[in-house]
């Protein structure tokens, strides 16, 4: 489904990516792993299009279609979902008509019908249910006054809201404390099934206890150093980044 | 919360929606200000002497502050206005009285229906008593029966200077003087109706009091004058909305409004503001230039002004407080939305005089396009105000890098008990809320709504449901190609 | 009527001077004051009717004839009292808006820099003069014309690139002369080329008791990367009349730090600007004015953002006491393209008594929209939880009252980097508001 094509990107006149390949396909779960300043959250910006990333090789489609192309939006009607590392406040936006927006906007592209208010306020319940959040957060403002748990709960909502096709996890499990970590994993799996896929990015094994990938890939310095099944990311655990940058210096120079 | 999702469905509507004009026979005064003008209006409207002499007064008094002392501090700039090029009244052609609707002109109600203002009062669902001004005169007035069982008295400014001389007198240029400024004088002297409004003592005015204002002939200027008084412990909240023909010329719009409240009285006066704001070049459009102030008179009054400014070419407003009586509250909530090249100089004045009287301003400024939105407020706390409060806040968003967003604020304490916080912002429209709206599947122009609508919340929470509504709408609509 | 009279004045004054100017009159440096006297001419003194000058209204320095006054013979031990004690300066002494070398002092300075009096360029040196003279304080009202036609003595400093002055340059006006109204009008000049640092104290005081007129003017370039520190100090006698200029200019990355202290003065007009003129410069302006009688102080900055990726801060502070007045008119100017900006500017003030007076506008002008600006002004009493926190440590109110309002003021020292010179200015604080 998603295909990420020896991808190079820069930042200002950083080289921060430099060659990704990756192949994500329909009912897989994939982590990507890596020590600070090695590029994943840039990898999860430039898939969903946030301005800032110069790309300056490679290609990323979803589906054969060409992302790098896309607006924002338009990659987001297409069915990728960024759940944000830090989600940003939005005052006076409610939650709710946010998402009714947002909603009506994907179902329109798919040429669904819209949702009514009375539709949709059902739909949110059941969704709400399922992830645990209340109807306090609801009407808040979009993530204003929100702790760190209840962002990050809200963009695994949004997630159960919007039913995306491609998920992309950046750092999802950051300033969670275990009880969050769970509520939120639990959330993830419950939108996992055989025709999405989602994409964790993060810098601990702990989410993935929770989140149990197929595949694990570690990214060092801009690069895929090693990719490998689950038992990779326990490995790391154990072993920590050095273990990979030390054993894999010969294929960064490949 | 449907009223966000509905505006930014409402998005498909591009141009001014109110820019038609009425075909409909007109009586009109020549162009050209004269004294001669001045006695015609009074004529016309078969006004008593002491009526014709305060705006002959005026008159006089206007032609003494012509010209050098046209107002110039303003942070606008606009071609010298010719006061000779000018119609100063002009009236659809009808029965000189009015026994029911049935005897208005349809092609006027249907204008107003074409506004979305039924003047039918069978048909409001909402308790809204209208009162309708087109061109220069008053059309209808609805639920004048229902209202005047309370005693309250709600009719056009003519029919009030007939009926209640007594209220008028006592009351007309006694928050603006004729002497106040270049436009309340000319106002004065030519103003040519507006509505008027009396809430006995102890009454509470059950339903929401609205004018909708109409300029429809080209070449004329509106000049009409509203006062609102309210007697001890009265209440009533006061509605304005405006609208024009799109015309390539400028036209002037210059009105006076005065508002009394005595002791224990509240008066809530709402504005959206929507006249033709001109083309996206700069042409055309309205010059608003209007006088607008309260008089807290009595102990424990209440003024509170809400606005939502997105029309006209240039706005120059400041509706303002003058807090009298102690512990009266004086309040002002705005939103100024400018785009393409339009001006907009508006803010408030609150003037603290009476003991424990306090004041808040919340003014939200958006500028698009090429537009200049500026604040311009002045907060006074006389000697003698002991324990004066004042808390304003002043945003300004930029949307876009050829715009401009000002603020003025002026501070002046004179009392050491006095507590004035003042805080301003500007800045521009947040880059990450914008991605995090389009990856949820937004487009760029909804988001920047959606945005701009969370940010006037504070000022939309003040206003009738019913104008929220249309006020959430006018800003979608205003913004309108403000992103390239 | 009185306006036109001093007008005419200081026009005759000048005319008078002139003709005792002999070969001077001629040079081309004197065109320049005599294109600044028309401009006065034209400019007059403001009214209350000019909106910079809305609050301020100067009526009553039009009814003296303030005169130059040379030859006041003054010593070593007079000045001493005017000095910061234990703090090491290079010293130039001002009287009565002349340089006088005879009681200025500097140690060993880097090679390059110069320290001299502007008589001293005007006569030797007036090419380098005239490269930098008037071109940055602009000529937009009298005083300002006034003084730059009246150009005659002050101080410059040239500080080359790299080069790093490491005493506070001391620039120690006095003003005053027996039975006389002095009219000082000093011009000093402070060009600093890049990666040099200078700090200077600039202090005004009063010998006699007289009404005097002080009205200066100075022009500030800021080098690249350099790093510019100016102390204003404001003590002269309770009648004094006071005018000051202070424009900087930035270069790329340069940082300009203005502290604005006023103490006394009758009427007294600060104008501080600022102009960050490249990218990734940063200006600070900081000031506090302690007021009592019947004291006029009005503080004007602007701070005008003309290029991207710049920030600045402000804060001014007043404590206002008897019938005296306060006025700040703060001012931040964002120029099309000047994106990335970040300004912040903070005014407050504490009115002691009924008859105190503040006035004050802080202003935004935006014309870039990729801005932070904020502005916050504050005008109200002493927080009562803080007095009834102190009271019910066992302080007495009133003593309660005067911590709180030191600490009010003193905050505005908290950023300098000299510690004399900090307790020298809490001293002050402390002693005026006991």
């Amino acid at each position: 489904m998603l295909t990420v094509k020896d991808l190079y990107v820069r930042v200002e006149d950083k080289e921060i990516l430099k060659g990704i390949n990756l192949q994500v396909n329909r009912g897989e779960v994939h982590a990507i792993m890596g020590p600070n300043g090695s590029g994943k959250s840039t990898l999860a910006n430039v898939i969903a299009g946030k301005e800032g990333y110069e790309i300056t090789g490679g290609e990323v489609t979803l589906d054969g279609k060409d992302l790098l192309d896309m607006l924002p939006e338009e990659r987001a009607r297409e069915g990728v979902f960024l759940a944000f590392q830090y989600p940003v406040e939005i005052p006076g936006v409610s939650n709710a008509s946010f998402l009714k927006t947002a909603l009506n906007e994907i179902r329109k592209h798919k040429g669904l019908e819209e949702l009514d208010a009375m539709h949709f306020l059902k739909f949110m319940k059941e969704k709400m249910k399922m992830v645990g959040i209340d109807d306090n957060l609801i009407n808040r403002p979009v993530n204003q006054g929100f702790s760190g748990g209840e962002k990050k709960r809200n963009e695994i909502f949004q997630l159960q809201m919007l039913q995306p096709t491609l998920a992309v996890l950046d750092e999802t499990d950051s300033g969670l404390d275990i009880d969050a970590l769970k509520v939120v994993s639990h959330g993830v799996n419950l939108f996992r099934n055989k025709d999405n896929a989602v994409v964790v990015v993060t810098h601990y094994q702990r989410l993935l206890n929770y989140i149990v990938p197929d595949f694990v890939h570690v990214l060092v310095s801009g690069r895929i150093v090693k990719s490998g099944g689950k038992e990779l990311a326990l490995e790391l655990e154990d072993k920590g980044y050095d273990w990979v940058t030390n054993t894999v210096p010969a294929a960064e120079t490949v | 919360m449907s009223t966000e999702v509905s505006n930014v469905e409402e998005l498909a509507i591009k141009d001014y929606k109110y820019g038609f004009q009425t075909e409909i026979e007109t009586d009109v005064i020549p162009k050209g200000l004269s004294e001669e003008t001045v006695r015609a209006i009074s004529l016309k409207k078969d006004e008593p002497e002491w009526m014709l002499e305060w705006r002959l007064k005026a008159f006089r008094h206007w032609l003494t502050i012509t010209k050098e002392n046209e107002p110039a501090w303003a942070n606008i700039s606009y071609p010298e206005v010719d006061f000779q090029d000018i119609i100063y009244y002009a009236a659809p052609k009808q029965k000189i009285s009015l026994n029911s609707l049935d005897e208005v002109d349809p092609e006027l109600l249907k204008t107003f229906e074409k506004l979305g203002i039924s003047l039918q009062e069978q048909k409001r669902l909402t308790g809204v008593a209208v009162d309708a001004v087109f061109d220069s005169v008053s059309v209808t007035t609805t639920f004048k029966a229902e209202l005047s069982k309370l005693g309250i008295i709600f009719c056009s400014m003519s029919e009030a200077v007939q009926e209640h001389p007594d209220l008028v007198k006592k009351y007309i240029g006694s928050v603006v003087p004729y002497t106040d400024n270049f436009y309340a004088a000319l106002n004065s002297a030519v103003f040519s109706d507006g509505s008027f409004c009396y809430i006995p003592k102890g009454v509470r005015c059950p339903m929401e009091l609205s004018t909708y204002f109409r300029i429809n002939t080209s070449g004329t200027g509106q000049f009409e004058r509203t006062l609102l008084i309210a007697d001890e412990g009265g209440y009533v909240s006061y509605l304005e909305g405006c609208t024009a023909p799109m015309r390539d010329e400028n036209q002037l719009h210059a009105a006076v409004v005065e508002l009394v409240a005595l002791d224990d009285a509240t008066i809530k006066y709402s504005t959206v503001q929507n006249w033709y704001p001109g083309n996206s070049e700069g042409l055309g459009g309205i010059y608003n230039f209007v006088t607008k102030r309260g008089a807290c008179r009595g102990k424990n009054s209440k003024i509170t002004w809400t606005q939502v400014e997105t029309g006209s070419a240039i706005t120059w407003k400041y509706p303002s407080c003058i807090l009298q009586g102690d512990n009266s509250v004086g309040e002002f909530y705005s939103v100024a939305v400018t785009n393409n090249r339009q001006q907009a100089d508006t803010g408030t004045k609150m003037i603290h005089l009476g003991k424990n009287t306090r004041s808040t301003i919340v003014s939200k400024g958006i500028s698009a396009g090429k537009s200049n939105n500026s604040y311009r407020g002045l907060v006074r706390v006389h000697k003698k105000a002991e324990n004066a409060r004042n808390f304003t806040q002043c945003d300004s968003l930029l949307i876009g890098d050829k715009c401009g967003a000002h603020t003025f604020p002026y501070i002046e304490v004179a009392n050491k008990s006095a507590k004035v916080e003042h805080e301003a912002t500007t800045s521009k429209i947040g880059e990450d809320q914008l991605f995090y709206l389009r990856q949820r599947g937004i487009a760029m122009e909804d988001a920047i709504n959606m945005i701009v609508n969370g940010y006037c919340k504070d000022v939309f929470r003040e206003l009738p449901m019913e104008f929220a509504v249309e006020a959430q709408k006018l800003l979608s609509i205003s913004l309108e190609g403000s992103v390239g | 009527m009185e306006n036109t009279r001093s007008k005419d004045w200081y026009i005759s004054s000048f005319k008078k001077i002139e003709e005792s100017l002999n070969g001077e009159s001629k040079t081309p440096f004197h065109e320049l004051r005599k294109n600044a006297i028309s401009k006065f001419e034209e400019f007059d003194f403001p009214t209350i009717k000019n909106e910079e000058w809305k609050y301020t209204n100067i009526a009553p320095l039009l009814k003296y004839n303030f005169k130059q006054v040379t030859g006041v013979k003054i010593s070593k031990k007079d000045i001493e009292k005017f000095l910061i004690p234990g703090l090491k300066v290079n010293l130039a002494v001002i009287v009565n808006g002349n340089y006088v070398p005879e009681l200025s002092h500097f140690y060993k300075q880097p090679s390059g820099v110069r320290i001299e009096s502007f008589r001293n360029m005007v006569l030797n040196d007036p090419e380098f003069l005239m490269k930098y003279f008037g071109k940055y304080a602009s000529i937009d009202n009298g005083f300002v014309a006034l003084n730059t036609a009246f150009a005659f003595d002050g101080t410059v400093l040239y500080v080359p690139d790299g080069a790093i002055i490491e005493d506070y340059i001391h620039i120690l006006n006095v003003s005053g002369a027996e039975g006389e109204n002095v009219l000082s009008q000093p011009r000093n000049l402070v060009i600093t080329g890049s990666n040099s640092k200078v700090r200077i104290i600039e202090s005004y005081h009063s010998m006699a008791d007289n009404e005097n007129l002080t009205n200066v003017v100075n022009e500030v370039i800021v080098g690249e990367n350099a790093d510019v520190e100016i102390y204003k100090l404001q003590n002269e006698n309770m009648k004094s009349f006071h005018v000051n200029r202070t424009q900087a200019y930035q270069n790329r990355g340069s940082v300009f730090t203005h502290y604005s202290v006023t103490f006394g003065g009758s009427i007294v007009r600060n104008d501080t600007n600022t102009l960050l003129d490249a990218e990734n410069c940063t200006g600070n302006l900081y000031g506090l004015y302690l007021t009592e009688g019947s004291q006029h102080v009005d503080n004007h900055t602007l701070i005008d953002h003309a290029k991207p990726h710049c920030q600045s801060n402000e804060m001014y502070k007043g404590v206002l006491n008897d019938s005296s007045r306060g006025v700040f008119n703060g001012k931040v100017f964002v120029r099309v393209d000047a994106q990335k900006t970040n300004a912040y500017q903070s005014n407050k003030a504490i009115l002691l008594t009924s008859d105190a007076m503040i006035d004050t506008k802080p202003q935004l002008e935006i014309y870039a929209d990729d801005v932070k600006c904020s502005h916050g002004a504050a005008i109200g009493q002493l927080d009562e939880e803080a007095v009834f926190y102190l009271r019910s440590r066992g302080i007495g109110e009133e003593l309660a009252r005067t911590v709180l309002i030191r600490a009010f003021a003193n905050d505005i020292f908290e950023t300098l980097t000299s510690q004399i010179l900090h307790d020298h200015l809490n001293h002050i604080v402390y002693a005026k508001l006991k």
